[in-house]
């Protein structure tokens, strides 16, 4: 898929979120839509080896949704691949429903394992890493935190278990929106610089427009035929809420339904960007 | 039947942690994929047995430092590349430490993890309260699907690994560091949701776990030269819990003392009050650790100083037995 595809992808997928969250009443729109471009580039540009009608593919490429409150994105990006069908997404966070919440690998079909917890997907795709490569497996680990929840102290734990390790064959990217609920990642508490936290704790470090599909996949391609003994970190520089004029860099729409006059002004930005890409 | 210690056996004493290295090695040889993750303790978990029998172990091991949360997701995330998983560290930290990486990823996905740290309850002795971990079954019981197991002896434990291992999902297995006279025979296989009668009697039942099952057959022996008929079960198995068994000893007995070496609110007390209320109402007495911590002191000591041991439990059923309340 070429560029203008991706982005026309990511650009349907973020509709289909806006519109799951409002049929919902609840959800978080904000960290969806800053992600989207990312898990396109992972779902459709070509830097993961999956198969729908297999999920379970000894060979594939996991992901590990560690923000697992961007749920809404990773189901569209699923029901586009194929892994289930699109018209369930409207189910989304209801009684019956396979789309919870937060991923539950137990329902849904593509998903590797339930999170939601913040702090645990790297430790988790650090296993992962580490059974891959007692299967003498290349397949590789990608997983998707957020900036805020670099606050959480596992996650240290984590890197510096995998750069102990040794896992190149792990691939971490880094949703840096630069908001959590309470506000401003740096006024909540400071984070600092990410990516020299992770090069001072022995990870291979770079940086991208994290809502440039073409350059995300760029990127991810890269640290995949990396591979080596270090892990890979990517920064991945984004605008929460991108795409929806409103929304765009408001910690308030973090976890915030849009309500119908809401959504109808979501759609219509959401289908200016249609025309702008076409 | 279940196979118990000849008297020779029975005089040999072992804790039950050091059955857990390895039954692990045991499980690899036999072809069986477990991997083992430890958290800066594998010499006094005995994992550091399992690494060191032979290379193919060694690369099946992954000491994780101190930091036990990540060490609970690691195993989880070797669970999801078709492993069995493993984890080490004491029962304070492997469980009360990563609580909530046991629950929202090990419980809430339904993995293939295995929580069995060692130096649960008093058994720690000198470290002191922060280390005595009282409240470990308790926890565990109360997440959906875990299996919890609480071993009596060394082959009970090396059982119970073993049954961690071949039951699909989290199982927990609480090990101690106290050395424990032999109650099973060395190759004794027990089976998940069972209870076993170890002694039978006919006044009153003493259902325990752990060290107490020790405990219980000194008390069991004293009060039979008292002339007070003992029927001992072991609740090996306290999730799920051999209701069964429980109910056929009480509706003989009449009466039942509990006993564990954990705290009375969460454990084997509650679930065994919980299944009486519900199939067969009977008048209990616990032997437990009844909302406090615990304190340093030498394991033998603490077991009379928290009255957990046999005196207590000699005392228990002599109390409950002249309760005259109908239930």
């Amino acid at each position: 898929m070429d560029s203008q595809g991706l982005q026309a992808k990511a650009n349907d997928m973020r509709i289909d979120i806006v519109k799951m969250i409002a049929e919902a009443g609840s959800g978080h729109p904000g960290g969806s839509l800053s992600c989207i471009d990312i898990l396109t580039a992972l779902y459709f540009g070509g830097v993961m080896y999956h198969d729908p009608s297999n999920p379970k593919d000894p060979a594939r490429d996991r992901f590990i949704l560690a923000k697992g409150h961007a749920a809404p994105a990773l189901y569209a990006a699923l029901a586009y691949a194929g892994y289930f069908p699109v018209e369930e997404l409207m189910t989304l966070r209801k009684l019956g429903s396979r789309l919870q919440g937060h991923p539950d690998c137990r329902l849904l079909p593509g998903v590797e394992v339930s999170t939601g917890s913040l702090g645990q997907g790297l430790s988790i795709a650090c296993g992962l890493a580490c059974g891959l490569r007692i299967a003498q497996s290349d397949a590789r680990v990608f997983t998707l935190l957020g900036d805020g929840e670099c606050e959480e102290g596992q996650v240290w734990e984590a890197a510096m278990f995998a750069a102990h390790e040794k896992l190149g064959n792990l691939v971490a990217i880094v949703d840096a929106n630069g908001l959590q609920i309470d506000g401003c990642v740096d006024e909540v508490v400071q984070t600092g610089d990410l990516g020299e936290k992770f090069a001072a704790f022995g990870w291979s470090v770079s940086t991208v427009d994290g809502n440039d599909v073409a350059a995300v996949v760029e990127e991810l391609s890269r640290c995949k035929a990396a591979g080596g003994s270090v892990p890979h970190v990517v920064i991945a520089s984004t605008v929460k809420g991108k795409g929806v004029s409103f929304m765009e860099n408001q910690a308030g729409w973090h976890g915030k339904a849009p309500d119908a006059e809401q959504l109808k002004a979501a759609l219509a930005d959401l289908a200016g960007n249609e025309v702008c890409d076409g | 039947m279940v196979k118990f210690a000849s008297p020779e056996e029975s005089a040999q004493k072992k804790a039950t942690r050091a059955a857990y290295g390895t039954t692990l090695a045991e499980l690899a040889e036999a072809g069986v994929p477990v991997v083992a993750v430890d958290a800066d303790l594998s010499g006094s978990t005995t994992t550091k047995k399992f690494a060191d029998a032979c290379s193919e172990n060694e690369a099946r091991f992954f000491n994780c430092g101190i930091a036990e949360q990540n060490m609970i997701d690691v195993a989880a995330g070797l669970s999801l590349a078709g492993n069995i998983a493993f984890t080490g560290s004491f029962a304070v930290f492997g469980t009360g430490r990563a609580y909530d990486q046991i629950r929202n990823t090990v419980a809430y996905s339904n993995l293939n993890v295995k929580i069995c740290p060692t130096h649960a309850g008093v058994s720690v002795g000198p470290d002191g309260g922060s280390h005595q971990m009282l409240e470990d079954v308790s926890l565990m019981r109360g997440l959906p699907g875990m299996k919890v197991l609480v071993p009596a002896d060394y082959a009970a434990a090396r059982a119970s690994i073993k049954l961690a291992a071949e039951t699909p999902g989290p199982v927990y297995v609480r090990m101690g560091r106290a050395a424990v006279p032999a109650v099973y025979a060395a190759d004794v296989e027990l089976e998940i949701g069972r209870a076993y009668v170890l002694r039978e009697g006919s006044d009153v039942t003493i259902i325990a776990n752990g060290v107490e099952i020790r405990e219980a057959l000194i008390a069991a022996d004293i009060l039979a030269k008292q002339g007070i008929s003992v029927e001992v079960i072991d609740a090996f198995c306290v999730k799920p819990l051999d209701t069964a068994t429980i109910v056929a000893s009480v509706s003989k007995t009449g009466c039942a003392v509990i006993c564990e070496e954990h705290s009375v609110y969460g454990g084997l007390c509650s679930a065994v009050s919980e299944a009486l209320a519900e199939h067969h109402p009977t008048r209990c007495a616990f032997v437990g650790m009844r909302d406090r911590f615990g304190k340093s002191g030498s394991f033998e000591e603490l077991m009379e100083y928290f009255e957990l041991d046999s005196g207590a439990i000699v005392e228990a059923v002599k109390n409950v037995m002249a309760d005259e309340r109908v239930c």
